[in-house]
């Protein structure tokens, strides 16, 4: 019998090293401030951050199969469930809830009711249009493309923008399937 | 699977004199077809250059995943026709195959990283091997920031530990 996956993250996040909560927040909010100094514009600074996060998707997808031992999830709503207890419990330490499926089950939502990446944040008058933390859509996002699975991530709803919570639209655009990668020629 | 070696009717190598020493090859593999690391322990007998050996060992990994899940007869799916392009999660998949000569264990991550170990063949399963390989590889090498991601992997010290481990293996 092959092990059983996990339902949640709590036994692997006991397990791995963590660093400590406030210099992870603190190191993140001077990557956001750097970028904004750096990029000036807005958009420019969500456009990078979703694109660092997406390169960290590609190589914690990795981490969460070896460590987690979830086999191939049979549908996405299975994938969107392991995302939302087992993946975000394993790296940021908190747990996530996933709502507001679409008829056809390519589209819902995550929502996190606590985020540690923006503790201490209020984001200032001129930062308006920013999404403070775009990497974690592109981390979903890359982590997804690595298993198959082509997505569109989005913030629908964010507490520094005024909400009550944070929630992230997962719309999944398509399966790649797997194709021999020679050609015969090669 | 038993290809051939069942009633020992052609010759097996010795059993190992000693423990260890009894892997002889071992290839990763990413989702793309890119060998990311091949490794040589105990090969005496080479036929093709590098590069068309890493391309058979991947395409026989390829069809044999394809007919295994073609012939599956628990799997009520549709299942198309033999090479029909497979997503993910579908079909059943293999993890090992020994013939007279050798053994072939394979483990696939669903993130479609490869791992293939080839060994004596009367070693005993290895799918816990390869899974624990598949955590040396998450350490040493995604972890590693200079580490390209599908690029082949330059990386000292995982080669080390590698050695060691499989040195291990029984």
């Amino acid at each position: 019998m092959p092990p059983v996956a996990p339902r949640t993250g709590d036994a692997i996040f006991a397990n791995i090293e963590r660093v400590n909560a406030e210099l992870f927040t603190l190191t993140y909010g001077a990557i956001v401030r750097q970028l904004l100094t750096d990029l000036e514009e807005v958009e420019e600074v969500n456009k990078q951050l979703d694109q660092m996060g997406y390169n960290i998707g590609i190589r914690l997808i990795d981490e969460f199969l070896a460590k987690s031992n979830v086999s191939r999830c049979n549908d996405f709503r299975e994938t969107t469930d392991v995302i939302a207890k087992v993946g975000f419990k394993m790296f940021l330490g908190v747990t996530a809830s996933v709502t507001n499926w679409d008829a056809d089950g390519t589209c819902c939502s995550i929502v996190l009711e606590d985020n540690p990446l923006v503790d201490f944040v209020e984001l200032p008058d001129n930062c308006q249009g920013l999404y403070y933390c775009n990497i974690l859509s592109g981390v979903i996002r890359g982590a997804l493309d690595m298993v198959s699975m082509k997505t569109e991530v989005t913030w629908l709803r964010d507490v520094l923008r005024g909400d009550d919570v944070f929630e992230l639209q997962v719309k999944l655009v398509k399966h790649v399937p797997e194709e021999y990668p020679y050609k015969d020629d090669e | 699977m038993q290809f051939f070696g069942g009633s020992e009717i052609s010759p097996s190598p010795p059993a190992p004199s000693a423990p260890g020493n009894n892997g002889h090859m071992m290839y990763v593999f990413n989702r793309n077809g890119v060998c990311l690391l091949y490794r040589e322990w105990n090969r005496p007998l080479r036929t093709l250059d590098a590069q068309q050996d890493h391309k058979l060992m991947f395409g026989l990994l390829f069809s044999l995943k394809s007919l295994t899940a073609k012939m599956d007869p628990t799997s009520a799916a549709e299942k198309g026709n033999l090479g029909m392009p497979q997503l993910p999660g579908q079909g059943c998949s293999f993890h090992s195959f020994r013939t007279n000569t050798y053994k072939l264990s394979f483990m696939e991550s669903p993130s479609g990283i490869k791992i293939i170990l080839v060994t004596h063949p009367r070693t005993g399963d290895l799918r816990e091997s390869l899974k624990r390989i598949y955590n040396l590889y998450v350490d040493y090498v995604v972890k590693n920031p200079l580490y390209t991601p599908g690029s082949p992997i330059r990386c000292e010290l995982f080669n080390t530990t590698l050695d060691q481990y499989v040195r291990g293996i029984g």
